[in-house]
């Protein structure tokens, strides 16, 4: 017999152990479609074997030329592992910005983390780039890792003063000034040093389509940190939930694991910005889209949303290449174009269902 | 059992004196009910407590001033139930009073497998077993008094401060709460402190009452010695009876100036 006693719990449509493994194998099935597809290079059905001839101890006939190999490993290999790397970098600091500063609205965007490290990035352009290429550190994500993590303190300083208690829309309306301002900033330095024009554009567009394995090289210390670090604070996430007051009362110190949170999403956003230009839509789209799926513990959002993000953007990549060739569409475009449809469409089930 | 004890304890918001010169000292395993006007300064005592608010002042937990404890370890002596808990709708009950677990686990680790054994044992104890899956949003107002309750006891702390327990709660499920907090601090030997506006139920559970005023301490003692006409007339502006049951319950019963002269 079967009796209810309470209404039934929150129960999606796969149970909640099984969202990791879903996750990881979309976002290695993902990336191992994103190397299969492209304009040049072999036959998709040869990727997969050529891929599993280069294991150790397999041997597999795939037939594909040395020149085809080439387009595989050191054209589309590195772009997919990029935009893999972005989109869970944006994902995650997404995600982490919007529980530390309670807010479901914030992402690396609206916070005016991605336009102050543009800004940071536009001053390396037009100071010399080429006469930083023999410095042991690149100089480019770090500048733009100052120049996000000063538009998130004026962003959460001007955000709060002016709020009082962290309100939720003057938060974001100070982001949107800020960004407003490091815009501004950015366009006054380009326009005072035309010659880079050119290639800080190109870089803001998104530049995963010249990306290298350098790129990759580039980032790959940046966003382990930040990852590693945000994914041990995702516990404290939740904690931080019911509020400043009580998550102190609980015993957390609550403006440590602010400040730690912040900087460690700020220096992944930055790295990624750095590298692969501004990419709209992923920091707030992943995010509520695995909340919505999956539910609304940092214990389960963070971990996903990593997978989710690389899953999202490497997919996102893919039309890009194909649609126009030979030119291509900004990523950026592909995100916003199936991203919004998408995330209307899951909040209209969501909501239908409950 | 553990002493709570109040050296000169003030608490200062800008330049508004809320609670002034608070000395006072719980005994372990002593009920101290906190009653008084609105503003006169509970909630900044508790606060204080709590580490929510700043203080001057001492406060001791077995003799050792909180000054000297880190915010952790205050947690693990120390649990609050705030007047209004912020409890997000989409949070499970379990996710919820897991949190008590916190001062337990270091900065970076998880919770183990004996916090979540904690946790399903209040919620056995609390009759709360059932909504362990179930979204905070969709609780009434007395189950969500008892899943904050739950986080509490599951912070294991000798030490319970409720800011306004019941004041959200019909009158059955006042005393279900008040019964409850009752029990646990029998079972496991707590001090608590609490606030609370209803002087009957204040005097009917507490071992001891204290009324504020204006931030300052100006009654302390048992509910027959503290709750006299002209103490709440003068304190609160309040035209009150005061009845004593036999059982030694006293009762508050306001009345309106028509009772007794003309009515306005």
């Amino acid at each position: 017999m079967y009796i209810e006693q309470a209404p039934a719990p929150a129960k999606g449509v796969i149970p909640a152990r099984w969202w990791m493994p879903v996750a990881v194998v979309t976002a290695c099935a993902a990336i191992l479609l994103g190397v299969m597809v492209g304009p040049a290079g072999p036959e998709w059905w040869r990727v997969p074997l050529v891929l599993l001839d280069r294991l150790p101890l397999v041997s597999i006939d795939s037939g594909v030329t040395p020149r085809e190999w080439i387009i595989i490993w050191e054209i589309r290999m590195p772009r997919v592992v990029l935009a893999a790397l972005v989109g869970s970098t944006l994902a995650l600091s997404g995600a982490s910005y919007q529980g530390v500063f309670r807010n479901p609205l914030v992402d690396p965007y609206l916070l005016g983390v991605a336009a102050g490290a543009g800004l940071g990035a536009t001053v390396v352009f037009t100071l010399n780039r080429a006469g930083t290429s023999s410095w042991i550190i690149d100089p480019l994500p770090l500048s733009a890792f100052l120049g996000g993590l000063a538009a998130v303190v004026l962003t959460y300083f001007v955000g709060t003063a002016f709020g009082g208690r962290r309100s939720s829309a003057t938060l974001v309306l100070a982001g949107v000034a800020v960004t407003a301002l490091a815009t501004a900033v950015q366009t006054f330095v380009l326009q005072r040093n035309t010659d880079v024009i050119r290639q800080v554009y190109s870089w803001i567009l998104g530049r995963l389509s010249t990306a290298s394995w350098g790129d990759v090289r580039l980032v790959i210390p940046y966003v382990v940190l930040s990852t590693v670090t945000l994914l041990i604070h995702r516990r404290l996430l939740d904690v931080m939930r019911v509020g400043e007051d009580e998550a102190t009362a609980l015993g957390t110190s609550v403006d440590r694991v602010r400040i730690i949170v912040v900087i460690a999403a700020t220096l992944g956003t930055s790295a990624v910005v750095a590298v692969s230009g501004l990419i709209g839509f992923v920091g707030i789209i992943v995010p509520h889209a695995v909340r919505l799926l999956a539910g609304a513990s940092y214990r389960t959002i963070i971990p996903l949303s990593i997978f989710a993000g690389a899953a999202f953007l490497v997919l996102a990549d893919i039309p890009g290449r194909i649609l126009q060739n030979p030119s291509e569409t900004p990523i950026g475009v592909v995100t916003a174009f199936f991203g919004a449809p998408f995330f209307l469409l899951l909040l209209r089930t969501r909501q239908a269902n409950r | 059992m553990t002493s709570l004890a109040f050296d000169r304890v003030s608490v200062r918001y800008g330049d508004r004196h809320a609670l002034d010169g608070f000395t006072d000292t719980v005994k372990p395993g002593e009920w101290l009910c906190l009653i008084g006007p609105n503003g006169a300064g509970k909630s900044s005592l508790l606060r204080s407590v709590a580490g929510v608010v700043k203080h001057a002042g001492e406060i001791r937990v077995d003799g050792t001033s909180l000054r000297f404890r880190s915010a952790k370890r205050r947690a693990q002596l120390i649990a609050y139930v705030p007047q209004t808990p912020v409890l997000p709708d989409d949070m499970s009950v379990r996710e919820y009073v897991v949190l008590g677990r916190n001062p337990f686990i270091a900065h970076f680790g998880q919770e183990t497998k004996h916090d979540w054994d904690i946790v399903d044992d209040v919620l056995e104890r609390l009759d709360l077993v059932e909504f362990g899956h179930r979204h905070l949003a969709t609780l009434s107002g007395g189950e969500r008094q008892r899943v904050v309750i739950a986080r509490a006891i599951a912070q294991e702390a000798p030490i319970l401060l409720l800011d306004e327990p019941t004041s959200a709660l019909d009158i059955g499920h006042q005393q279900q709460a008040l019964e409850l907090v009752d029990k646990l601090r029998r079972e496991h030997g707590l001090t608590v402190v609490s606030a609370m506006h209803d002087l009957t139920l204040a005097g009917l559970y507490s071992d001891r009452l204290c009324l504020l005023h204006q931030g300052y301490r100006v009654a302390t003692g048992t509910a027959v010695e503290v709750l006299r006409p002209e103490t709440l007339a003068e304190f609160y502006g309040v035209s009150a009876r005061v009845h004593h049951e036999p059982d030694g319950t006293v009762v508050v019963i306001p009345y309106r100036a028509g009772d007794v002269g003309e009515r306005h």
